[in-house]
């Protein structure tokens, strides 16, 4: 047993309200920049649809995540080392900006220079690459957005696969769910192990994943690599970049941006402790199906004595292990199992988990008679179909996104149960496996979801892992290389005097 | 006092040393004190148009050339005797190989150029020295296959023999080197002229992108012997960590505990 920690990430898409406020203030915090325009770290998109990049589910199309080969060995779906060196001149998976959509600004300043005219001036779009004027804007970041444009193009959507989907196009049959996504922070991350030059990295102490600026030498495996699409390539500065997980934040005890501002409060951060030994064992399980199971393997219970015992001699700090044995994150994943990796059939293991939607019933005509099976509603029944989540979230398994449903729709009946009529039915709470007391704290940490219940951070400890003396004076945080500006275009030889802190690096 | 001087001495004798002390102290200077402009400025997210054929071609036309260079002028000429490989059969090799080579290679840049140029995404987001340097990449190409005309004349490697000697003398600090190559025909000057003048732009351009892609093969298969990459800020490696810990705790007892790393 090797023990480490991760902050992991849950988002309950049951409240997600599909305000964009989350990318919003992450790209005010970390991509309004130039070069990066076209990249949000953080966006949400509107399901069914083929998403933002388009159709990035697709690894059919853009090979993104690791395949198993028949000896049951792992390589990045894209090609093996070898491979991946050979398509280092043109990367063949690699979309193109107009994959994702090509930056615009709108022409404003034409408002008030505009000369004397018969026609009232207009602020037209400009490309913020070329800073041509663009006649038709063809795709956005969130083009989808309420369900937008034809049936035909969203239903491509990926997740539909063994749906029946002709019927959703249908306006009485159509459904409708917000995705907000961002880096995963996987354990087995594929974008790090297509890097060639070594510049993509986990942190053991937090397992945030980022990528050494200035290792990084443009070689893009990475964005191919990566099956979420969540790696960007700078064309400015001519290196890839990607969500932080805001570890300036999260190293000071603060939750995300994203989480922060959620206005639905539907994000939680907490503590995971993991065995990184059983990491690759848990990737390579053979059918697709076995590898949510596989992943809660993985995790290590932070009350069992053993695994306490071992994350102290692994050096795991004592604050972490306390705030793993309150984490939402382990509570939701674990405990409830009411959250569910995205597409865990790219054996990548995501960090950033989501409890499926519970929906209003299937079709109007039977809204006054919910279908109902063993005296609950079937969540079968429910307007989003069961194997479209299954498809997002279990590989195609849908007993588990069941039973996450079932458990989320007591709940209700329990809560509606207490408030209206007082009554605390523990029979509502025992169909479902769960106790009435273990139903009022569900409903605490996931319907109430205070502050305090969503984000149980522990600050990291730099005080062990720090000498002070040898970064007084240094440069800080900045964009580019310590006190040089890095700008490009403008060849700068000689920056300031970088200051260098040796990490010692692990491989496996 | 200038009377003898000759052109020649400045470009075959004193320019490689200038070049080659350019493209090496600024490479370091570079790598050490701006790892974060070290990058190959890939433009493929902005137009895959043009790219993907034209980089193919150039990349591996140009290596096959650099190797071909490499190999076929640094090898000192007694191995080639040793070897019983007849001057003109090297030669013909250099001509067969790098031939098509060059026309790969030529015709992979004019892709790359002609984009470079023309398309606007690539236009506007390209620096002065981008196109410079794949101007004279370019150019260097054209040059390099005009001289096959010449080569061509005199296939007993006779006139190859003289740029080998040249080379091998330059490395190893023959001040007089330059005499071997003072007349050859000026197609063979201009392309050691324009490759010297590229040694030296190396530094300042897109170019320092090459360092890498050769050690990109080293680091990736050979220094990492799996996919992943972890870091840690641990001051002592886990295994020792662990050593320590268990030493601790058979002092002090198992509910003791000790501070994180």
């Amino acid at each position: 047993m090797r023990v480490r920690a991760q902050i992991g990430k849950v988002l309950n898409l049951d409240k997600c309200i599909g305000c964009h406020t989350c990318s919003v203030t992450c790209k005010n915090v970390w991509t309004s920049r130039d070069g990066v325009e076209y990249a949000w770290f953080n966006n949400v998109e509107t399901k069914p649809g083929t998403g933002y990049p388009t159709d990035w589910e697709n690894q059919k199309r853009w090979n993104g995540g690791w395949a198993r080969s028949a000896s049951g060995k792992l390589h990045p779906k894209q090609g093996s080392k070898w491979r991946i060196l050979a398509n280092i001149f043109a990367n063949p998976a690699m979309p193109e900006i107009d994959d994702y959509y090509e930056p615009f600004d709108f022409d404003y300043d034409h408002l008030k220079s505009a000369p004397d005219m018969n026609a009232f001036p207009t602020a037209r779009p400009r490309s913020r690459i070329s800073g041509e004027r663009m006649e038709k804007i063809e795709k956005g970041p969130n083009w989808e957005e309420i369900l937008g444009g034809e049936f035909s193009k969203r239903s491509q959507d990926y997740n539909f696969e063994n749906v029946q989907k002709e019927i959703y196009g249908e306006y009485e049959n159509t459904f409708m769910m917000y995705l907000p996504r961002l880096c995963e922070h996987c354990l087995n991350p594929t974008c790090t192990a297509s890097c060639p030059s070594g510049a993509i990295y986990k942190r053991e102490e937090d397992g945030i994943v980022l990528i050494d600026q200035e290792k990084c030498r443009g070689w893009r495996m990475c964005i191919s690599g990566c099956p979420y699409k969540k790696v960007y390539y700078n064309w400015e500065t001519g290196k890839s970049e990607k969500c932080t997980f805001c570890y300036p934040r999260i190293e000071s005890g603060q939750p995300t941006v994203c989480s922060e501002t959620c206005v639905g409060r539907i994000r939680y951060l907490g503590v995971i402790l993991y065995d990184a030994d059983k990491i690759e064992a848990a990737a390579s399980a053979e059918r697709e199906t076995d590898l949510y199971g596989a992943q809660l393997d993985v995790f290590l219970d932070p009350n069992d004595p053993e695994v306490i015992a071992a994350a102290r001699r692994d050096g795991v700090p004592e604050d972490w292990i306390e705030a793993a044995k309150v984490s939402p994150v382990w509570k939701m994943a674990m405990d409830w199992k009411v959250a569910f990796p995205l597409h865990p059939e790219y054996r990548t293991l995501p960090m950033v988990w989501y409890i499926p939607p519970l929906s209003p019933i299937q079709n109007a005509a039977q809204a006054g008679q919910i279908a109902m099976s063993d005296q609950m509603p079937d969540v079968r029944s429910l307007r989003i179909p069961v194997k479209y989540l299954a498809n997002m979230l279990t590989a195609g398994d849908e007993d588990p996104i069941v039973h996450a449903l079932e458990r989320m729709s007591a709940m209700r009946l329990y809560m509606r149960a207490l408030s209206v009529d007082g009554v605390r039915d523990e029979a509502i709470a025992a169909r479902v496996g769960m106790s009435g007391r273990v139903i009022e704290d569900m409903y605490k940490i996931m319907a109430i979801a205070d502050y305090e219940d969503r984000f149980a951070i522990p600050t990291a400890h730099r005080e062990q892992n720090e000498q002070g003396a040898d970064i007084r004076g240094g440069c800080g945080f900045t964009d580019g290389n310590g006190c040089s500006t890095g700008e490009t275009g403008k060849t700068t030889l000689f920056g300031g005097r970088k200051k260098t802190f040796v990490l010692p690096q692990e491989t496996f | 006092m200038f009377g003898d001087f000759d052109f020649n001495f400045v470009i075959f004798g004193v320019m490689p040393y200038v070049a080659l002390t350019i493209f090496l102290v600024g490479s370091v200077v570079r790598y050490e004190r701006d790892p974060f402009t070290w990058k190959s400025s890939s433009s493929q997210l902005l137009r895959r148009k043009q790219l993907v054929w034209g980089s193919i071609l150039f990349h591996v036309g140009i290596l096959t050339v650099f190797f071909g260079h490499l190999v076929g002028l640094f090898t000192p000429v007694w191995v080639l005797d040793a070897l019983g490989v007849p001057y003109a059969l090297k030669q013909w090799m250099a001509v067969l190989i790098g031939g098509p080579a060059g026309i790969a290679a030529l015709i992979g840049s004019t892709m790359l150029l002609h984009r470079r140029l023309v398309d606007p995404r690539i236009r506007v987001t390209s620096t002065f020295a981008d196109i410079l340097i794949m101007a004279l990449i370019w150019l260097q190409l054209a040059i390099g296959l005009l001289t096959i005309t010449q080569t061509l004349q005199h296939m007993d490697g006779s006139e190859m023999v003289r740029f080998m000697t040249w080379s091998q003398s330059v490395v190893s600090w023959n001040v007089n080197a330059w005499i071997t190559v003072v007349d050859v025909h000026w197609l063979y000057k201009l392309h050691i002229f324009l490759g010297l003048i590229i040694t030296a732009l190396f530094p300042f351009t897109r170019l320092v992108h090459i360092w890498s892609g050769f050690a990109a093969p080293f680091r990736y298969l050979l220094m990492r012997p799996g996919y992943q990459i972890v870091r840690s800020r641990r001051p002592r490696p886990l295994e020792e960590r662990r050593r320590a810990f268990d030493k601790l705790q058979a002092g002090r007892g198992p509910s003791g505990t000790t501070p994180a790393e």
